[in-house]
Parts: C-alpha cells; structure tokens; sequence
C-alpha cells in the first residue's frame, strides 16, 4: 500500500497551519505519514479541539450543587432528585446541512442522540435552533424543506418526541444555515457513563454499524469557510440510518443494565480518531488497536480513510476483562456488529496496526490535551447609538403593525415545522410546541423536565455581552413562565471566523454576557459546542450563540401554560416597561430598520421577577403565563389569545409616560403577561416582592382591542400568524 | 386479559402502549420479540406503531414476513382480537389480516396533530365504550396515513359496517381539510370481516392519559381490558 508523500501544502489541505505543523514535526521528532497527517488534522481541527474557543469558554460558570458532570464529557449531567438524573447537550451540523439538508439535518440529531445515550440516559426529548437565510433567497425553501424533513425523519424513526425549538430567517444566513439539535436523556444517578478508559490491557470494542467511506474529514469540513464551490463538499457529509441507531440505543441501554463497561464514546466528529483519542486520554493509557477487525462496508479501506470516516451509529467501548461474549450475545440479538479491535495499554500511544504492519504510533496526550490553544486577537464591538425614540413614527393605529408583526417570517406560527415531528412518541409529552417551554413527563411519575432553546442574534450583533446575556435570562424565562425550577444550560456558539479580531470580539462579548446572566442565575452551563467559521465568501453569519435549557417540575399538578383559559380574567404584566424599541422586531419588521442597542439587561430583576412569578405559579393564583419578548407586549398577548381563540381588551396605562407603540411593542427584559382570577392577590404579592405588577386588561371576545385605540379580529391575527409557512413553502 | 404485545426492531410505540394496556386492565402486557415464533395463549395481541425493520422498504413489508406474525395470523384466524396502531395497521395491511394499503400522505410529509374521529360502528370489541357518531379526538404520527382499497373493496367494508373510524372536523362534518393524509372516504380505521382485527392510523394509546391532553383512548383499552379468555 503505497500512501502519498508528505509536504507542508498538503499539511496545509488538511487545515493545518505552518506554526502547527513545526508542532507536529517537535512531537513526532520526524514527519508523519499520512494516515498521521489526517489523525492531527482531525485533533487539532477547530470542531475537535476549541482551539480558538476554549480560553473564553472556560471563564462560564459550570458548577452547583445539582451538577453532576460538567463540559468535557459526552453531555453535561445534571441530579434531578428520586435517583435520577438528566443528560443532555446541543450540537451544531450547520456545515453539512448547507450542503446536503436532509442527511445532514439528520445525523445531527443522530450524533446528539448518541451523545446522550453513551452516557446511559435514555433521550426523552429532542429540540431543534434553526437559521435560514432570507426568505426569497433562492436555496432558502429548499433548505427549510430538507432541514425539516431530516430532522423529523431520524427523530421520528428512533421514536424520541421533537418537542420543541425555533426556526428564524436572516439575510446573514443565506450561505450559512445554522441547525443545531438538542437531546435530553433521563438516566439513574448511579449508572451514568463516562469515557475515560482507566485500565490496561482491557478490550477495545466496536460497536454499531460496518464503516465505510462517507464523511471522511467532516470535523475538518466544519472548520473551514465555505466559496463558491462547497457544493463539491458533499461526499463529506454522512448518511444517517435512524433505524440503526434504534438498535444500537437499545442495545447498549441493555448492555448498562449490567457492569460490563468501563468506558463509552460514541464515534461522531472525527470517528474513531476522536473517540479512541480521547477514551485513552482522559483514562491515561495507550491502545494498541488493528485496522482489519474494524468491521468495513467497503473493501480496501486504508488506514487514512477507517480512521478518518464519520460512518454513522458507531460506538467504541472499553470491556472489564472477559465479557466479550456477553457484549457479542446482546448486540447479535440486535443485529448489530461486535468486533474487539485491540486493548489498552501503559504506553499512552496510539499504535495502528493493519496487516501485521504498524501504519500508525502517536503520542496521546500532545494530540489530545495540548492541542493548539490560542489567545486570538479580538476587537469590542462598538456600542450602538442610542435610539432617536423622535424618528420612529407613530401609526394611526397601534394595532396594525400587530398584524404585520405576527404573520412575519420570524414571529408567524412554526406549526408546519413541528407538525412533521412526531412531539408525542413516549407519550410523556405534557406541553407540546408552540408554549414558551415544552414541558415533558418524567416517566411514571407526577414530576417533568421543562425544556426551551432561545437566542436573538440581532441583540448579539448590535451588542454581544448583552445579546448573550439576553439569551440566557430568556431561556431562563422561559422555564420560570411554566412554572418550572430552571436548572441549568448546554451553548451552541455559531459564529463566524474567529481569525478576523471583530468576529472573536463577538465571540468574547456573548460569552462574557453569558457568564455573568448564568451567574446571577444559578444557572451553569453543563455542556456546549463550538461552531465557528460559519462565513462565506467572507460574510459572516450573525452571532448565534444559542442557549439550550432544562427546569424541573416537582409537580405537573402545578404547571401552567401560554393560552389563554376563559374569558373575564385579569391580564397582569409583571415588570417594567420602558418601551425600549432599539434592535426590535417592531423596528425590523415595521420600519426596516435595525439600529439602536438592544434593551439593557438587569440580572437582579431579572431574578426577583422571575421568582415572584414562578412563586405565585406555585400557589395557583395564574391561569395562563408568557415571557415578553420579540415583538412586546402587543405580540404577547396575541399568541396568548390565538390559541384560545378567546379575544383582550388592553389599556395602555395613564402613567406610561410614552407612545404607544412603544408599550405595545417595546422589548424590555425581566417582564411577563400572566392571567389571573384574582388581580389584587398578584398584585399584592408582587408589592411585597418589591416586583413592578400592573394589570392592563381583561380577556374575552375575539379581538384584541386597545380602549380607545382600536382593535384587530382574532381571527384575521390567527389567519396571518398561520398563514405564512404554509404559503412560503406551498406558493 | 392477557394481551401480547410485538416488539420489531424499530417500534417505537411498544412501550406507550403497554402503559395504556396496564393503565385500564390493571395487568403488564406480555413484550414478544419478532423472532419468536410461539405465541401463548392470549386474549389480545398489539402490534404497535413505529418503524419496524426501518421500514425502508414499503411501510410494514418487512414485519409482514418477520417470524412472529405467522403466529399472529394464525391467532387472528383462531378469532384472538388483534390491535393494529399506526406501523401496525400498516403490518396488517400488508400480512393481509387486513383489505387495502396504506399509500404515503397525500401532502408527501410527515404530519404529527391530533384530528377528530367519528365513531362508525361500536360492534367490535375495541370500539364497544364508544357511542356511535360520536366525535373523538387522538393524534396521529405518520408518513404511511393514506387508506387506499378498490371500489368493491370499499363498498364492501362500507356495506359491512367495517369501517370504525372516519376523519371529521371537530363538529363531525367531512372535509378535505380535517383528513391529514387523503385516505379514501376519509377511512382512519377498519375491521376485519370477523371484526376482531382492527387496524387505525391514530394512536390511541397517546390520548389515554388525562395529564397528556385528552382521554379518549382510554375507552378502547377500558372496554379490552374486559376481554375474557373464551
């Protein structure tokens, strides 16, 4: 077998700079071969190693009481008390779902489901963040169209409800489509899962389906920008097999029930490079392992390509001593392949073997833990102007833009999205999409997991600390306005190229932003991904850096949800409203224009407001709740009101000291709609809490009607906020 | 009542159905896997929705040919009552328990909602806790939803009172709009000529449970559970 030579452009093709590559020539002492080449390729890509990301990512806060395992695993852990504990993490695949929408759509969710599952959780709930370019934009239909359809037909196959997620366009998007997929397991504490593989001369074994050639040098893929011509890409992109991966996740959940695993990985970004890399590093040993009991769909492999391939449904895993057979009896029921491809050892390398002959010996760790880390140079991003409120001009009627506002793109009805996502199998789903959080059933119990994705990348773009910030408080709400306990949180950072000083400075500012609202929160981040370079031809996405959450319920009894109940109950805002119309959906939508800094953040409001909320949940005094935020009050209250088809009568109060647009539509933070039967007893509470509380209406009828003002047909609302996906995609 | 449910590699509803079952008749289902090929005595047998086998190829081909459903078929000919849900309906088309196939959705998409059903007929064992031309509401979950039978076909089952289910609105009236896959003559479920196989689309067993929405299920698997060993 003869393998290319090596030279520093080729070295360059696998997206290794020269300063890495006199790195890799100091670790080796000679150069490497080429399968050596592609394994460093793989470790030190962006997607592999956070080598850009990673000095910044450490500054979040990642500890609490409840958190079981941080960042560095598989998925982050968090105790959710009777023995249980939730698993979960997000994962990006906006790389390959550019290219090929429905299978790279797909084996996102189906690499997100494995990551949970090798931790020994069962996935109860799968979530979804979306970005599309604009609308006209030529690809967009097509891309939502794939992207849907992928992620419904792997989740829908495996039989794990999408419960919930979000869907927007943007212009910024149009060569770089952001999906990124979120899974939430269940799993008993004292049978969580890790991957380090401590021990020597224990089984190295392969699980799950035959390898082949597709995918190879994905992880590589996504780290690099894309041109004109990243069409050319798609044999990088891999193909999923739902099916697969059922039996797979079957398979090992009955292989956890006994003691024989050491230690797990799933084989995802970078194959089973990653995996076996970091299994040994992490475990502190060294694997001898031979490439022809690798199990292979095609023939001739070499040893580049089975280590390099992102094949899909694969496990590695380690084997206490003697119970191959016992493994080989529970995967050939599920008819899936069992191979022992080598064992551990005590010379922390990694020795390929393939056909007698050594074609691979590395060092782990250099490859794994001192991987390229870097302090790359960053730029502030420039503070917005202030808002000339004097500019915007106020509408003849202040219900009008509602209308526009509620059929638009970005606030209309997601309903033909998850309507082709199975959001009912298990059924333990207690809210479905379309609420503020998806609120799903612990199994056989009376308690749930309360579970949102959320980010304005327009309040990112304008002003990242408080963009980040921002997505943080309204996952945060989000969970609070079901009633739910909020737990913790996994990021998905999309950005664009973190070479370029002012593309890391957003990268900076959002994640200082997140830090500090996840710190005023309690609210730590347990798990996350990476996804950088998301440019083409040098334009760079918006900053996307989207925050995944989980709450619990102690008690389903005592949830609520967004629509209205009946007619003739007080409608209460909780918090402060200071019409702030800078980076708003009304200013974007409306006036087309997207200037100003985003409304300012105040974590201790934040915090009381939410508490006071949740606490007056609890006591049964709220019929319905909903966080405030794209489009005001005004959108609020009309996607509290469609779903019911039960109409409000709104006031804008005497005191509110501004226009009324800008109460209507203004997005200041910390702020709630609740109903209540009883609007004094709220009030109250939210006085003795020091919490701002006003009613400003009522429900019933079927219009929105502002006293004095004006008013809009429900029905004409529903319409619009119906209507617009279905006609996009049907024209 | 003891009832059987199967389990193909790939059903995904296994588990919710159990559950129903347990719930109303206060006793576990027994789980068979597809390469048994014995069955013991039983008073009901489920075939659960799901993807069984992938259905990579025609939706429920595979599960047709598996192991276990001679067993199945041969249970059904001896008059034990078989459950057919979603994937399963799709399995009893295709073993030829049932008449007809199920052709994917009219609109070419996946679609997961809840939709209005009008009882047909309550002479069957499943649908006996129902009251007839009452409107139910269970959702469905499917890609494979598309009811299709030659005329004779169909006049036979609507001359014999077999079909069971029907898409409606919510006030009971027929339209294209409340028929999620274009099923002819809005068919959401049918009867066997013994009427004791009956195959449906929607999920009953998801709509079982008060805390998830709804209950109408519930009936179905109340008036099993009162299935008695003859």
């Amino acid at each position: 077998m003869t393998e290319p030579r090596i030279t520093v452009e080729m070295a360059e093709e696998h997206g290794i700079a020269p300063d890495e590559w006199q790195a890799v020539l100091r670790i080796l002492n000679r150069e490497p071969n080429f399968t050596e080449l592609g394994i460093f390729s793989a470790m030190w890509s962006e997607h592999c190693s956070y080598k850009s990301s990673k000095k910044w990512l450490k500054t979040l806060p990642t500890s609490a009481p409840w958190v079981i395992q941080g960042p560095g695993e598989n998925a982050g852990v968090v105790d959710i008390g009777g023995g249980l504990a939730a698993v979960f993490k997000m994962e990006s695949h906006n790389h390959p779902s550019f290219i090929e929408p429905y299978q790279g759509a797909a084996t996102g969710v189906g690499g997100i489901l494995r990551d949970v599952f090798t931790m020994g959780a069962r996935p109860i709930a799968n979530l979804n963040a979306l970005r599309f370019g604009r609308p006209k934009h030529e690809m967009t239909r097509h891309l939502v169209s794939g992207v849907v359809a992928g992620i419904g037909g792997y989740g829908n196959c495996i039989g794990v409800p999408t419960v919930g997620g979000e869907c927007q366009f943007d212009a910024a998007y149009d060569g770089n489509i952001l999906v990124n997929a979120m899974t939430v397991g269940i799993a008993s504490v004292d049978r969580i899962f890790y991957s380090a593989a401590a021990g020597v001369g224990l089984p190295l074994v392969y699980v799950g389906s035959k390898t082949g050639r597709d995918g190879i040098h994905g992880a590589t893929m996504a780290s690099a920008e894309f041109d004109a011509n990243s069409e050319s890409k798609r044999p990088t992109v891999q193909v999923g097999d739902p099916f697969t991966e059922k039996l797979l996740l079957e398979a090992c959940l009955e292989l956890m029930a006994t003691d024989a695993i050491v230690a797990i990985q799933d084989m995802g970004a970078a194959g089973l490079t990653s995996s076996s890399f970091e299994m040994a590093s992490k475990g502190g040993v060294g694997i001898d392992m031979n490439l022809n009991s690798v199990p292979t769909r095609e023939q001739s492999m070499t040893p580049y390509e089975i280590m390099l391939s992102e094949s899909q449904e694969r496990m590695l895993m380690v084997l206490k001593p003697g119970r191959e057979d016992e493994v080989r009896k529970i995967f050939e029921k599920w008819d899936l392949d069992v191979s022992v491809i080598g064992r551990t050892t005590d010379t922390k390398r990694m020795i390929l073997y393939m056909d007698g002959v050594v074609v691979a010996d590395l060092p782990i760790d250099p490859l794994a833990e001192a991987a390229p880390e870097y302090d790359r140079p960053w730029t502030l991003t420039k503070a917005p102007a202030p808002l000339d409120l004097a500019s915007i001009v106020a509408p003849t009627d202040p219900l009008v833009p509602l209308m526009e506002l509620v059929g638009s793109p970005n606030l209309c009805s997601k309903r033909w999205v998850w309507e082709q996502y199975d959001h009912m199998v298990m059924a333990d789903t207690v809210v479905r999409p379309g609420g503020d959080a998806a609120v799903v059933r612990i199994h056989g119990s009376n308690r749930g997991l309360a579970i949102s994705s959320d980010c304005n990348p327009h309040y990112c773009q304008a002003h990242p600390e408080t963009g980040g910030a921002q997505a943080v408080v309204e996952a945060w709400r989000n969970l609070t306005a079901v009633g739910a306990r909020p737990l913790a949180v996994t990021d998905n950072l999309n950005f664009g190229n973190p070479q370029k000083p002012e593309i890391m400075g957003q990268i900076v500012g959002c994640v200082t932003g997140m830090g500090a609202a996840c710190r005023a929160l309690d609210f730590p981040v347990v798990s996350g991904n990476v996804s950088l370079y998301n440019e083409t031809e040098g334009r760079a996405i918006l900053p996307t850096p989207v925050i995944g959450a989980v709450g619990l319920i102690d008690d389903l009894d005592c949830i609520v949800t967004l629509p209205f109940k009946v007619a003739g109950e007080s409608i209460v805002l909780i918090g402060d409203t200071a019409g702030h119309l800078g980076c708003s959906s009304y200013l974007r939508i409306i006036e087309g224009r997207g200037d100003g800094p985003p409304p300012p953040i105040n974590l201790s409001a934040e915090k009381r407001n939410g508490d006071l909320v949740r606490s007056i949940i609890h006591s049964g005094l709220v019929t319905a709740c909903h966080d405030i935020s794209d489009g005001g009050i005004a959108v609020a209250v009309a996607e509290m009101a469609m779903p019911a088809a039960i109409g409000a009568t709104l006031s804008v109060p005497d005191d509110a000291g501004m226009p009324s647009h800008a109460w209507l539509y203004g997005e200041d933070q910390a702020r709630y709609l609740v109903t209540t039967k009883d609007a004094s007893v709220v009030l109250s509470r939210a006085a003795a809490d020091g919490v701002p509380a006003v009613q400003i209406g009522m429900t019933g009828g079927k219009a929105i009607i502002i006293d004095g003002a004006g008013s809009v047909a429900l029905s004409d609302l529903t319409d619009a906020h119906e209507g617009w996906f279905p006609s996009f995609m049907t024209p | 009542m003891r009832a059987a449910v199967i389990v193909f590699p790939g059903s995904n509803c296994d588990r919710d159905v159990a559950v129903a079952l347990e719930q109303a008749s206060g006793r576990p289902p027994k789980m068979v896997w597809h390469k048994d090929a014995v069955l013991p005595a039983l008073d009901l047998i489920v075939l659960p929705g799901g993807f069984s086998y992938g259905d990579y190829l025609r939706s429920g081909a595979m599960a047709a040919r598996s192991p276990v459903l001679a067993a199945v078929v041969a249970s059904a000919k001896r008059g034990v009552p078989v459950l057919g849900i979603c994937n399963g309906f799709q399995v009893l088309t295709e073993c030829g328990l049932l008449p007809g196939v199920l052709m994917p959705n009219a609109g070419l998409r996946f679609v997961c909602r809840d939709v209005f059903l009008k009882v047909e007929t309550t002479d069957s064992a499943f649908t006996l806790g129902y009251t007839e031309g009452n409107v139910v509401r269970l959702p469905v979950a499917h890609g494979d939803g598309n009811y299709f039978a030659d005329t004779e076909i169909l006049d036979r089952l609507e001359g014999e009172g077999r079909v069971a289910f029907r898409y409606v609105d919510s006030e009971g009236c027929r339209s294209v709009g409340a028929n999620p896959n274009g099923s002819m003559n809005d068919i959401a479920g049918v009867l066997s000529e013994s009427r004791t196989v009956l195959g449906l689309m929607p999920h009953p067993e998801r709509l079982a449970d008060s805390r998830l929405g709804g209950d109408d299920g519930r009936v179905m698997f109340d008036a099993l559970a009162a299935l008695e060993t003859t």
